[in-house]
């Protein structure tokens, strides 16, 4: 069985890779035995192209986008930095009034670190965030007012909190000043912020479903670029995809044969497009059931830590708009590394959610963005579930979690 | 037992880690990050605490199929070791950032956190044996079988309890050419990384230069023994007693003798130096004692005052008397904190001993543990035959033949 951590282990870090989808597994073997290069003329090279558009088709279908705005890339950090160097830099080249990029503070480093490496030709703003992640409206206002801004990129589903920004609001912003929205949406695909709903596919797209009720709607006249991952939602590690509108100007980035509209060179793989169609697919196809059997799974996870530890605070809130997959706890007095070791230990495959180089934990910027100080962030865990959760996965946390608190709190004491 | 290899990302450590596994011991690798801004590769002759490092003893934790992780121990290491290294040079002092780093972080902090996450023993690639055929049969540390490679020098300070809950297999027949063919013949890749020896923290190597950017310039004089001035120089920190050379000074003395830093005196930003004769010393004294069995007046010993020094025969003058008096000097107050905080911790399951013994004086001044090693401020030994080069912040590392029964921070020459 490929899709199983074994029996014994409970997988609750499906942030960082869900576990991947038989039927993608089956797409990516048997679309790898297709000869030839999709851009070659010959009937070899015109059969892989076929193979390629099949895929490629389906992934617009089921985005409710013409499969023109589709540019496939490596992942979720090429298409980040294609939305983010690319278009901005194009931008600028159209309008050299648009001097500024603004990005969330709480935005993945693919996409904060890209922006800020545009300096000096580009300014990155930081959006600010309230206490919940959610972006301000008078912090976006007044970043936009001067007009110097030519693109906007929050992400939709935050990496680290789930906390989920509203797309509609953020294009109600940017409209008028004639700034490009960006979204992120790694997070968010099929994982409580749902693409697309139901029969208005496309054009009536929800975020997210569920408990809240309360979720914005947004459509793809919100949003100029998406980002999307196959990783997080059950393809292969290696492939992803920027949704682009066409009359986004782009810079060079990723020069050579220009595959891709010229904004994106690189023979394409058929196989990994097979393979995060056939995982779109699986993702999509169930999408409200999924999402509701994952609010309730994370709903266990949430009143089981609160009974085991009245102390631990959940960074978001019941009535913020966030994510079905991520639950995001702070233990006050733990350290996430000896947590993360003791879950390890017990079979818990866990994180704590912020970036780590090389093992040194280093303070989460989305924590301190949304005002959380480093002691507090110093005990965060981030579980994170996906289509292999199970009740199982949940006991099996709950189970481990005392003495795992009791030990790391410890060492927490010890450290100080 | 439940064991913790400290795997540096070297060919000892690995090696040590391996034999650990192969005893039947559950055995998890733990890599320490010593500093926040780690360099990606390495370069020169350092051995550790790069990333690259890191990678490493993933690898070779990979290949003796046990966990492995990274622990951030930064904060606590430039704390307890870079700033106590600053402050002592500062203190016109020679400390040995090794010692402390086995005093405060690898037999202190790591030990500590082991122990609460359900460890019974910390195993290194160090040179040293832990043998029982000690006076009480206890666990006792011990030169390694190579001498050329002891390091039972630099783990002194960790103490008596320490070397009960810690492994050494390296230290009992090895020599680097023995380890680096286990190495191979286990298919450990890091059988052929080459040794380290500067200073880890001092990235280039050049340790002058680390103590100029950190201390900055404080200039002063450099006298004669006869007190007449003779140069100048831009900090006290440039010099360790016993220096010879770099002294800047233009004038040859009057008998044309070499001249060595004698004395350094930070308060007035003086440097002493004279004839190498007034570096010998016939008597030792030293603060900060971790003794390892009761010490009593009379006894003779050993005594080593570095690293790779001989060991010279020695008679114990003055020993420490009360076991509950607290340390005076500011370094050991400075490990007092931590100290505390994990008798504070271990109080509970009776085990305050690791945090109070490795930290000695300083721990025992929390008056927690009664059966604390003995520890007071003054230990006097003289020694047989003179040694030169006695600097205040070196440590001394008594032996009773190959054991280790005491070790101290080294004062001011009386």
């Amino acid at each position: 069985m490929v899709n199983n951590v074994g029996a014994e282990r409970a997988y609750l870090d499906h942030a960082a890779t869900t576990l991947l989808r038989p039927a993608a597994r089956e797409a990516l073997l048997e679309a790898s035995a297709t000869p030839g290069n999709p851009s070659s003329t010959h009937a070899t090279g015109r059969r892989a192209r076929a193979v390629l558009d099949d895929a490629l088709e389906s992934i617009s279908e089921q985005l409710g986008v013409p499969r023109s705005w589709l540019i496939m890339t490596s992942g979720g950090t090429e298409a980040d930095n294609l939305a983010i160097r690319g278009a901005a830099t194009g931008i600028l080249a159209a309008d050299p009034s648009r001097t500024a990029v603004a990005v969330a503070a709480t935005d993945h480093p693919a996409v904060v670190a890209t922006a800020r490496s545009l300096a000096p030709a580009l300014e990155a703003r930081m959006l600010p965030v309230d206490g919940q992640g959610m972006l301000r409206s008078e912090g976006v206002e007044a970043a936009l007012a001067d007009g110097a801004v030519g693109l906007l990129s929050a992400a939709l589903v935050n990496n680290e909190t789930g906390a989920m920004q509203d797309p509609a609001a953020l294009a109600a912003q940017a409209r008028p000043h004639g700034t490009i929205v960006h979204t992120d949406a790694v997070q968010a695909l099929g994982h409580g912020a749902a693409l697309g709903h139901g029969a208005d596919l496309g054009h009536g797209a929800a975020l997210g479903h569920g408990s809240a009720g309360a979720f914005p709607f947004w459509s793809w006249d919100d949003v100029d670029l998406m980002t999307l991952s196959g990783h997080k939602i059950g393809a292969p590690v290696g492939v992803g995809a920027l949704v682009a509108k066409p009359d986004v100007p782009f810079g060079p980035v990723s020069t050579g044969g220009g595959q891709q509209r010229e904004v994106r060179s690189g023979t394409l793989d058929l196989a990994l497009a097979a393979a995060f169609a056939a995982a779109l697919r699986e993702t999509l196809s169930d999408r409200d059931q999924e999402i509701r059997r994952l609010r309730a799974l994370a709903e266990r996870l949430r009143r089981g830590i609160h009974e085991i530890d009245p102390t631990a605070r959940f960074t978001l809130a019941e009535d913020t708009p966030r994510s079905a997959h991520i639950v995001h706890v702070v233990f006050p007095g733990a350290h996430s590394d000896s947590l993360l070791f003791l879950l390890d230990e017990r079979g818990i495959d866990a994180s704590a959610g912020s970036a780590c180089s090389a093992g040194v934990t280093q303070a989460s910027p989305v924590l301190a963005a949304m005002g959380i100080d480093d002691a507090t962030a110093r005990g965060a865990l981030r579980l994170s579930l996906g289509w292999t959760s199970t009740d199982h996965d949940v006991d099996l946390l709950l189970r481990a979690l005392p003495d795992t608190l009791e030990k790391a709190r410890a060492v927490g004491a010890l450290l100080g | 037992m439940k064991v913790l290899a400290a795997m540096s990302g070297g060919v000892d450590s690995a090696v040590a880690a391996a034999r650990a596994a192969e005893a039947g011991h559950e055995v998890v690798g733990v890599h320490m990050a010593l500093s926040k801004n780690r360099d990606q590769t390495r370069s020169g002759s350092r051995g550790c605490c790069t990333v690259e490092d890191a990678s490493d003893a993933r690898r070779a934790a990979d290949r003796i199929g046990i966990p492995y992780y990274v622990w951030d121990l930064s904060d606590d290491f430039h704390d307890l070791v870079v700033e106590d290294f600053l402050s002592e040079y500062a203190a016109g002092r020679t400390p040995n950032p090794c010692v402390r780093c086995n005093e405060r972080i690898k037999f202190a902090t790591l030990m500590d956190r082991a122990r609460l996450l359900g460890f019974d023993a910390v195993c290194t690639g160090h040179y040293a044996s832990i043998r029982t055929d000690g006076p009480d049969g206890a666990p006792s540390l011990h030169r390694s079988r190579n001498m050329a490679k002891d390091q039972s020098y630099v783990l002194a300070v960790m103490g008596p309890d320490a070397v009960g809950r810690s492994l050494f297999p390296l230290g009992e027949y090895e020599t680097k050419e023995e380890v680096r063919a286990e190495a191979r013949a286990r298919g450990l890749g890091v059988s052929t990384k080459p040794d380290s020896y500067d200073i880890c923290f001092v990235a280039d190597g050049d340790t002058q230069g680390f103590l100029e950017r950190n201390l900055g310039a404080s200039p002063g004089e450099i006298l004669d023994a006869d007190g007449s001035v003779i140069g100048s120089h831009q900090g006290t920190h440039g010099f360790t007693i016993g220096q010879r050379k770099g002294l800047g000074i233009q004038h040859p003395a009057a008998d044309g003798a070499p001249r060595y830093v004698v004395d350094i005196d930070p308060s007035s930003r003086q440097v002493v130096v004279g004839a190498a004769e007034l570096l010998s010393t016939r008597e030792l004294i030293a603060t900060d004692v971790i003794s390892f069995e009761p010490l009593s007046v009379g006894r003779e010993v050993r005594a080593q005052i570095r690293a790779h020094g001989e060991a010279t025969p020695a008679r114990l003058l003055e020993v420490p008397t009360d076991a509950t008096v607290p340390a005076t000097t500011a370094d050991s107050a400075a490990a007092g904190a931590t100290a505390d905080s994990a008798a504070t911790g271990a109080a509970a399951t009776g085990a305050a001993a690791t945090g109070a013994t490795a930290t000695g004086a300083a721990a025992t001044g929390a008056g927690t543990d009664p059966d604390a090693p003995t520890a007071d401020s003054s230990l006097r030994v003289s020694l047989e035959t003179p040694i030169r080069g006695v600097a205040p912040g070196q440590t001394l590392v008594l032996y009773d033949g190959d054991r280790v029964i005491a070790a101290a921070t080294l004062e001011r020459r009386a």
